[in-house]
């Protein structure tokens, strides 16, 4: 056998002991499933990206008003709109969280 | 050592055949173990592709011609580096670099992303293993770079218009911008499959995108320099198939990188994004099938090959997997919120990205009408330059237009009296300029006036933009001027990278304008001690001198040039005649650049024949600014590291955004 086949050899072992580190080092997990973003986290992160747009916004609307690109009519016309817009998604985000806690606190009760 | 490189490779197409099974079953099915086990396969793919590229790059270090692709681009007395790059200097070896980029990034990107939203992550990894498995399928059946043969003397050497300086970072730089844009299309997929439709898979591909982009243009400067002083034509880019087939990934590329900030700052555009993800990533595609199958005429092609049917394969499933994923995720891809007014800033960003892929499918159809009628009525009709120049006029000079009035616009709306407002100084810096432009004799090509006039509008409106920033940041921090400079920059990393890449790209339709429209030439046959003038310049032809190198017979042309009766010096001009196999040697034209750095413009000299007599046949132009180009590129990479740089407070917002949504961003 040629130097190239052993070489070809070991490359091709080293890469199934890799292949299967994930099973070598847990033959035997607690759980096996992957984690994943139930429709309940993904309302949440929805919300999440909601807030920071809407609070991105605002900061951008400022930070366009003190260097002059948005003038005083135009930031009066908009500050409003987009306040609220930042108050409804923290708004929206604290209900959500209010309401998670709520359910965990009956759950607790219940057990 | 061909065998090991062979091992190797099938090594490479086993463990990306397993990623794929593997990893879609995981992903599916949710199993942890496995999704890590075909993660690991990828990783080890690109192990193993290293190894097969280390032993084609000991090849040709060694001169081992027993390897038929080292004897066939290769010879003993190439030099050093160019041994290297010989590398990718043919159909197999450039498969192999392909391949081994590709792994190189997916490992990169699975690894990297290991424990950030593996419900997302863990369907990237098979959708890479997928490209992979055609690339390295190619290697192992079709085009393998270890076929051997009883060695010969002496190899056949490498094309002597790759024996460049520039063509030698041209290749990789390319294939790190088309193999780039896989790992954006992977997360795309990834997001589609598993159904996060949310900004998760942009985070994510932010970056590698950039990189991609960055080392598109790059490459493609590299090329179009590379055009410029070695293939003695007197142009930087001739709307070649292959150069086109670069330039079209990368126009769909820059506009998801505009459109992606609306889908960010706003909510919307998220079926458009995933579409020009899919074209950007089907178009390199495209371009590498261009290049290989030999379907088109161009000196940047590979010989005719049977590669081409895989390739278009290849294009057909990513065209139809995309489609048919998108389609069946509309629903989750509904916008949030809707365009509030026309004149906008979001709204500018659309208007660029359709200028943008209007521009990108109007060179698609160029490049593919030859094919297509060759293909129905058995002629090739070729498109020519006409057709490329007018429609860059139509969507080019819009789109720097655009590139102007874009950072002066608010989001969500403007009124016209603020618009008034900051649209006044840009807008006279641009009247001024263009008056005394055309006062100075410019009016002479009408394109070239509205470029140079669009052009000073978005370099005012750029600088307006940092002083502004700048003087509101003192304002807010009672910083020093320059303090205030580099913090606001080090605060909106992207904005301002994004405006530096615009500066680029002024610099870039300045170079073109000036070297395209207001060029000057002049050709004709001197015998020594004759000259030719043109634009103030007069060349004077002193007579040849011959010269042996290892490598080619090298005959100069001496020249003597003045400018307005005032000596500039000499230069050389010639031909190379490269020693390499086969019945004719290979002959390249050296053309003689000066370079007036001042004011960026070229003197350009092609030794279009020498004669036995000893005259020779010139042709000589002058290209104004023609030097920006090449600075553009500069400038392009410097805008591109600051936009790329890591931003903190940007990377905590994000964390905190996940952590929130219990989207783990260590995950188990």
């Amino acid at each position: 056998m040629s130097t190239a086949l052993i070489l070809g050899a070991v490359l091709a072992v080293v890469c199934v002991v890799l292949v299967a580190l994930p099973f070598l080092r847990e033959p035997d997990p607690l759980s096996d499933e992957l984690d994943a973003l139930t429709p309940e986290r993904r309302r949440r992160l929805a919300l999440s990206e909601e807030r920071d747009r809407a609070l991105a916004a605002l900061k951008e609307l400022e930070a366009d008003h003190r260097a002059g690109r948005v003038n005083d009519e135009d930031y009066r016309i908009s500050i409003g709109p987009l306040r609220r817009e930042a108050a409804e998604a923290l708004r929206a985000l604290d209900g959500d969280a209010r309401g998670k806690g709520e359910q965990a606190g009956r759950r607790d009760g219940g057990d | 050592m061909a065998e090991l490189g062979r091992a190797a490779l099938v090594v490479t197409l086993g463990l990306c055949l397993y990623a794929v099974v593997a990893g879609s079953y995981a992903a599916a099915r949710r199993r942890r173990r496995l999704a890590g086990s075909a993660r690991n396969a990828l990783i080890a793919a690109f192990g193993s592709t290293l190894v097969a590229a280390g032993v084609l790059a000991a090849g040709f270090l060694r001169s081992d011609f027993s390897l038929t692709y080292v004897a066939n681009h290769s010879n003993r007395t190439l030099g050093g580096v160019y041994k290297l790059s010989a590398f990718w200097g043919g159909q197999e070896g450039s498969l192999l670099l392909w391949l081994l980029i590709l792994t190189g990034y997916a490992a990169l990107a699975v690894w990297v992303n290991r424990n950030r939203a593996r419900d997302l992550v863990v369907w990237v990894t098979p959708v890479l293993a997928g490209i992979a498995v055609c690339f390295s399928f190619l290697l192992v059946v079709v085009a393998s770079p270890f076929a051997v043969q009883a060695a010969p003397l002496d190899g056949a050497g490498l094309n002597p218009s790759l024996q460049n300086p520039y063509m030698m970072a041209h290749p990789p730089f390319l294939y790190l911008g088309y193999v780039g844009l896989a790992v954006p299309f992977a997360f795309a997929m990834g997001a589609l499959l598993s159904g996060r439709t949310d900004e998760r898979w942009i985070v994510a591909t932010r970056r590698w995108t950039l990189i991609a982009w960055t080392a598109l243009g790059i490459g493609q400067l590299l090329g179009a320099h590379w055009a410029y002083v070695e293939v003695g034509w007197g142009g930087y880019y001739a709307w070649d198939p292959v150069e086109n087939a670069a330039l079209m990934p990368f126009l769909a590329a820059t506009a998801f990188l505009h459109s992606v900030m609306i889908q960010e700052k706003r909510g919307m555009l998220k079926v458009w994004n995933v579409v020009l993800v899919a074209l950007a990533f089907c178009l390199s595609i495209f371009g590498t099938f261009l290049t290989r199958s030999g379907v088109v005429n161009s000196i940047h092609s590979f010989s005719e090959s049977d590669i081409g049917p895989w390739f278009l394969a290849l294009i057909v499933i990513a065209v139809v997997f995309s489609t048919t994923l998108i389609i069946w995720r509309l629903p989750l891809l509904r916008s949030t919120t809707r365009l509030e007014s026309l004149v906008s800033r979001e709204a500018v960003f659309l208007y660029n990205n359709l200028l943008l892929v209007a521009l990108c499918l109007t060179i698609l159809w160029g490049v593919a009408w030859p094919i297509l009628s060759e293909a129905v009525r058995g002629t090739s009709v070729v498109v020519g330059r006409p057709y490329y120049d007018f429609f860059l006029r139509i969507f080019g000079l819009p789109l720097l237009l655009l590139m102007g009035i874009g950072p002066l616009i608010a989001w969500r709306r403007a009124s016209l009296r603020g618009l008034g407002r900051t649209f006044t100084g840009p807008a006279i810096v641009a009247v001024v300029t263009g008056i005394v432009l055309l006062l100075l004799g410019a009016g002479s090509s009408i394109p070239g006036l509205i470029a140079y006039t669009f052009s000073a509008f978005v370099l005012a409106a750029i600088a307006l933009e940092f002083v502004r920033g700048t003087r509101a940041r003192r304002a807010l921090s009672s910083e020093s001027w320059p303090g205030a400079f580099f913090s606001l920059i080090g605060r909106n990393r992207r904005r301002y990278g994004g405006y530096v890449v615009h500066v680029a790209i002024v610099l870039l339709a300045i170079g073109i304008a000036g070297s395209n429209s207001y060029d000057s030439v002049v050709e004709g046959k001197l015998a020594v001690g004759q000259s030719l003038a043109l634009s103030g310049y007069r060349v004077t032809y002193q007579g040849l001198t011959e010269r042996d190198t290892p490598h080619a017979a090298e005959v100069r042309a001496h020249l003597l040039v003045s400018r307005n009766g005032k000596s500039l010096g000499t230069m050389e001009a010639g031909k190379n005649s490269y020693k390499i196999a086969g019945p004719d040697p290979q002959v390249s034209s050296e053309v003689g650049i000066r370079t007036n750095y001042l004011t960026g413009e070229d003197l350009f000299v092609i030794p279009e024949q020498i004669n036995d007599d000893g005259s020779v046949y010139f042709r000589i132009f002058v290209k104004p600014l023609v030097n920006l180009i090449w600075l553009a590129g500069i400038v392009f990479l410097l805008g591109s590291v600051i936009a790329l740089w890591p931003d903190a407070r940007e990377q905590r917002r994000l964390a905190v955004r996940y952590d929130e949504a219990g989207s783990p961003v260590r995950g188990r």
